[in-house]
């Protein structure tokens, strides 16, 4: 019983471990540009977590078998425990946690203790019952996000940010589905919700941040790879949410002007 | 000192049925209704759980008389995306509250802290018996949402406003069933509070001559510790519970902003902060795995020192480490927010204190191994869950350092890692401790020991199944498995399916395995062996006294405790242990 | 120890309460409720002798410039539009300046006659994530029925002032949804939680006196019974007018509308 139990443990820990390794299933790919510092920190965290699960678990599996009662005349240690063993252990854990820890500051502080550059691109990205949109200031670039009106608000007239459409700043603005950005270029998101909390989670870009209404909050990462990557709500928003993301589309430049302009006008 | 009992009056027990079994002031019934309480919860949490992973495994099949249950929920046996939503507010809610807080604690709680310290009740009986049917009525109000039309709330157990503030509009469920929910809620809240207060009076006042608190077996520390961190959340919960209540019925605005435009409708609210009710649930919610893991840590390092028959390495370590828990549980919970939208800066302060909680947590663990180390292990079903537990809370700690930091988090946020996470360090943990306790009092609670064949095959079936179900979500988590969908509808997730499938077959093999458990609970219960006074050659006061327990415990003569909780195997003793109010005097127990 | 025992049950008794309130407000709303109690003898309508109404709903002014709808974000809806692009139906103007999609009914003069609602159902399709039609008609206590015959998952959610409002969704493979309306009200919006460009238009009316408009900006009442009647025009982006008509016996009233751009 002891010896098969030993087993399961060690085997448990082992497949548990190798299924971590290879990578089968895994992070997908990295486009963003602090992606490597990303990987450093993960795994990282891996390499320390992962030799204290191999170290706990096969203890485990070695005491269960070692000191099983054989019903020899074997007597049990009597020890209360060793007060230096405690210290050590609550000091390498303390350093080795926090330590860890605090080497993945850089990694949050560029992230979110520094703002956007001034010329990153400005899109604002709205979230509803279960859609996003997404607001260029215009075509070129030029101009500003116009107001808007939560009255206004109609998703089954083709106006779902509730523009005035008579203001000319507004017929300027471009409000799209999907999300089209220039790869290698700084882009700054301001995130607004219509209802409910949602959240903008791009795997390749290993960015997730909520969408809260009443808050405009700012989140930017530069993409480095062209291609079509999946924005999904990873905040619980109602009975759509299963189905609620969109496509972000890293273009070359020219190719982002031009769809751009194209959005523009088919609105 | 030659005293060996303290005379009390000894207490008969009510004649009448219903005060002696329904409405009882007995701390041993009260702790038995919690026990059944959690036991009829958890089944229902469990069958919730496999309609969830059906779906999730196989989208398309149609599980037949789905439709029974909720005809708009599930039209012709097809589970709708909201229905999904509500088995799922409905499990995580029915297995937090009524499984992982009522069973640990105030189960065994109830029935074993009075034994232990050597008193002959808790120290409000009639508190206890108002707490208990108050839970009860927490409980039934919270399953009649399964019997409205509007359906169970479909906003998880999180309830995060302004989805589960702004009433229908927001989606079914979210009508009557979130306002029954939020009355379900505060009761329970109300229950939770009362049991805690008697709690820590009965600890701090009614412990007998010579049971001082370092005496105390680990089980009542963690008791302790787990009722003063409840004292203090519950209130916080029940308050934002209030103003959930009020933003929904009263038309206040404490969590729901200006300017909500939900299904074409402009909303009336003025000015609230969703954020708020995050860091008061929160506040609550972190301090809530400590109450449902730490009981679990005390049952467990009660039993692995007896069948280790050795004593606890480290007690002291460990009781400074639940307390170091108990105080940092109330320090953390903005780990839970770190892409909420609360300040970047404050992520910071709460990452490190995360990181640091994982430091005592670390000597528990370390303490256990170290009491197994050198020891003479007796594996009965109780030590072998025991084990489990050990094994698992291991596993599901450390994916909670991947977790504590904000650049990680930002990835794993809202993925089947966090699922995977903290199933097991709250989830599967915390039953495999309640499982090893089941097993270990047993014989206490009803005179008969279980079938220990049984019991060992329901704890490879569990431990295995455990480590099958909930493994891979490390895997798809990792993989960017986004949780809290009814449905894997984009092409990103198909391949991931295969795994959905493993895991759906795995939780319906380990909830089967499920029912030898039940089925030797049941049957133990009249046609197990009867138990001896001491069947474990256990040292704490509950042992002491004859079974079944007399209304009064120790019939009227409360032992005198001369001896510390854990001591088995001192050089130069009579036997291999001895019990704490044995008045045996050894040379090499004050040395030890 | 009395006093206690009566305080537990009082969380009891609120349970209850908070439970008993759910089935009466779902048996309200399940039951077909009949049209108000008739205040006076309600008159058969007499087959010989009935005629009918027929006219156009013209459109004065510039004609919107047509709205793309955007379907990115459900895929399936994209291809059952054959990735071809799909307008807003709101709004839309004829190509010879009339209106489609306008609700034209008896608003008043019809009340003394007894009408009792077809046994069919209408129906309700929801198909390429538009709803088909897009404004309809319904009597009160009249079957009204709800298919899916997109690959997706839709939600329904009517938002009516006066009636029950109900949000159930209906995956694909899900039988029907059947439901029936209490009382009159024009108009009832229907919106798709699920995609959120989806909207249609019911008008519940007691009597089956109504019609909409089509492609050409006409339409035909038929089965009136001679007299005189207030007529209702509703749309949804050019507001509502209203016209009397008198209808002679086994004749044909004839109405023109003009609806001027907003």
């Amino acid at each position: 019983m002891a010896l098969a139990l030993a087993i399961i443990v060690a085997l448990i820990t082992i497949v548990s471990v190798v299924l971590f390794h290879v990578h089968h299933w895994w992070l997908p790919e990295n486009i963003a540009r602090n992606g490597a510092a990303f990987h450093n920190q993960f795994m990282l965290t891996m390499a320390v977590t992962g030799l204290f699960f191999v170290a706990a678990q096969l203890s485990l599996a070695y005491f269960l078998w070692r000191y099983k009662d054989r019903g020899d005349a074997r007597k049990a240690r009597y020890t209360h425990g060793n007060n230096t063993l405690e210290k050590i252990w609550t000091s390498v854990g303390a350093v080795l946690f926090i330590g860890m820890n605090l080497l993945g500051y850089r990694l949050w502080a560029q992230a979110r203790f520094v703002g956007a550059s001034p010329g990153a691109l400005r899109i604002e990205v709205w979230a509803e019952q279960f859609q996003y949109w997404f607001r260029y200031a215009s075509p070129d670039g030029s101009g500003h996000f116009c107001e808007t009106n939560v009255h206004l608000m109609d998703d089954a007239t083709g106006n779902p940010l509730g523009m005035n459409l008579s203001n000319p700043a507004c017929q300027k603005n471009v409000v799209t589905d999907t999300l089209g950005v220039p790869v290698n270029r700084q882009v700054e998101l301001l995130l607004r919700s219509k209802d409910v909390i949602h959240s903008f989670f791009v795997r390749e870009l290993r960015l997730q941040q909520d969408i809260v209404p009443g808050m405009v909050i700012p989140i930017h990462f530069t993409a480095t790879k062209v291609g079509t990557y999946e924005i999904v709500c990873t905040q619980l928003c109602g009975l759509g949410h299963y189905k609620m993301r969109a496509f972000m589309k890293v273009m070359t430049e020219p190719d982002f002007e031009k769809w751009l302009k194209q959005q523009a006008a088919e609105q | 000192m030659a005293e060996l009992e303290a005379a009390v009056h000894h207490h008969e027990a009510p004649k009448g049925f219903i005060r002696r079994y329904v409405f009882s002031t007995d701390h041993k019934v009260i702790g038995k209704q919690y026990y059944f309480l959690a036991l009829f919860a958890v089944v229902i949490g469990m069958f919730l759980s496999w309609l969830m992973r059906m779906h999730l495994g196989y989208p398309n099949y149609k599980i037949p008389g789905l439709d029974l249950m909720s005809p708009t929920g599930a039209p012709g046996n097809v589970m709708t995306p909201e229905y999904y939503l509500s088995l799922m507010t409905m499990h995580g809610t029915i297995m937090i509250f009524f499984v992982l807080t009522t069973a640990p604690q105030s189960g065994f709680g109830n029935f074993f802290l009075p034994l232990q310290i050597g008193a002959e009740d808790m120290a409000f009986p009639r508190l206890n018996m108002l707490s208990f049917w108050v839970t009860f009525v927490a409980l039934m109000v919270l399953l009649a949402t399964f019997f409205i039309a509007d359906g169970p709330p479909i906003s998880g157990w999180t309830a995060y406003p302004p989805l589960s503030s702004i009433g229908s509009v927001a989606g079914p469920g979210e009508g009557l069933g979130q306002t029954l929910w939020v009355v379900s809620i505060a009761l329970f809240c109300v229950g939770a509070l009362l049991s805690a207060i008697n709690f820590i009076a009965t600890t701090l006042d009614l412990r007998t001559r010579g049971m001082n608190l370092m005496r105390m077996p680990l089980t009542c520390w963690a008791w302790l510790v787990t009722a003063i961190v409840g004292l203090l959340s519950f209130a916080v919960l029940f308050a934002a519970g209030v103003l959930l209540l009020l933003d929904r019925l009263g038309g206040t605005s404490f969590f729901t902003p200006a300017q909500l435009k939900v299904s074409g409708v402009v909303l009336q609210h003025a000015g609230g902060s969703p954020l708020l009710w995050q860091h008061l649930f929160w506040f609550f919610g972190h301090p809530e795995v400590y109450i449902a893991i730490l009981p679990g840590m005390g049952i467990t390092s009660h039993i692995l020192s007896t069948f280790s028959r050795k004593p606890v390495f480290g007690y002291r370590a460990m009781v400074y480490a639940l307390g170091a828990i108990g105080i940092l549980g109330f320090m953390v919970w903005g780990h839970h927010m770190f892409v909420s939208g609360m300040s970047p800066y404050s992520a910071f302060y709460f990452s490190i204190l995360t990181m640091a909680i994982g430091v005592p947590s670390a000597i528990k663990t370390f303490n256990w191994l170290g009491t197994m180390w050198g020891g003479k292990l007796r594996l009965t079903s109780a030590m072998l869950f025991a084990i489990g537990f050990v094994s698992m809370f291991v596993t599901g700690g450390l994916s909670g350092l991947f977790l504590a930091q904000p650049p990680l988090d930002a990835y794993l946020h809202g993925t089947y890692f966090v699922v995977a996470h903290f199933h097991m360090v709250m989830g599967v943990a915390a039953i495999f401790a309640m499982f090893a306790g089941t097993y270990f009092w047993f014989p206490k609670m009803f005179g008969r020991m279980m079938d220990e064949t049984l019991g060992k095959i329901h704890f490879v079936g569990s431990f295995v199944g455990a480590y099958l179900i909930f493994m891979p979500m490390h895997y798809i988590g990792i993989a960017g498995n986004v949780r809290r969908q009814s449905e894997f509808i984009d092409n990103f997730m198909q391949p991931l399916l295969p795994i959905h499938r493993f895991i759906t077959i795995a939780a319906l093999a380990t909830g089967a395995v499920q029912l030898i458990f039940l089925f030797n609970l049941f049957w133990s219960m009249f046609k197990g062996k009867k138990a001896e006074l001491n069947p474990w050659e256990a040292t704490s006061l509950e042992w002491t006294t004859p079974t079944p327990v007399p209304y009064d415990n120790f019939n009227g003569r409360l032992p005198v405790v001369h001896h510390g909780p854990y001591e088995y195997n001192v050089p130069g003793a009579a036997k291999d242990y001895i019990m704490q109010n044995s008045t045996e005097v050894v040379a090499a127990e004050a040395a030890g | 120890m009395r006093k206690l025992k009566w305080l537990a049950v009082i969380p009891v008794m609120i349970g209850l309460a908070a439970c008993s309130s759910s089935p009466k407000a779902s048996s309200e709303s399940s039951s077909a409720a009949p049209a108000a109690a008739p205040q006076q003898q309600l008159k058969p309508v007499d087959p010989a002798t009935v005629g009918e109404i027929t006219g156009v709903v013209k459109f004065d002014g510039a004609v919107p410039h047509p709205r793309m709808i955007r379907m990115g974000q459900d895929p399936v809806c994209q291809k059952a539009n054959h990735d071809k692009p799909v307008y807003f139906q709101d709004g839309e103007v004829n190509s010879n300046h009339t209106l489609p999609y306008v609700f034209v009914y008896v608003k008043k003069g019809a009340g003394q006659y007894d009408w009792t609602p077809p046994s069919e159902p209408v129906v309700l399709d929801q198909k390429g994530c538009m709803y088909e039609p897009h404004v309809m008609g319904v009597m009160v206590g009249q079957q009204f029925k709800v298919i899916n015959s997109d690959p997706t998952t839709h939600n329904i959610h009517p938002m009516p002032a006066d009636n029950r409002a109900w949000n159930e969704s209906q995956p694909p493979g899900a039988p029907p949804i059947t439901k029936t309306w209490a009382r009159p009200e024009v108009m009832v919006p229907v919106k798709c939680n699920e995609h959120p460009w989806m909207r249609c238009y019911i008008g519940v009316t007691k009597s089956p006196l109504y019609a909409v408009t089509g492609d050409d900006g006409t339409f035909t009442i038929q089965g009136v019974p001679p007299g005189t009647y207030t007529l209702g025009f509703w749309t949804a982006t050019f507001g509502t007018q209203e016209q009397q008509v008198t209808v002679p016996p086994k004749g044909t009233a004839k109405v023109t509308v003009t609806f001027k751009a907003s």
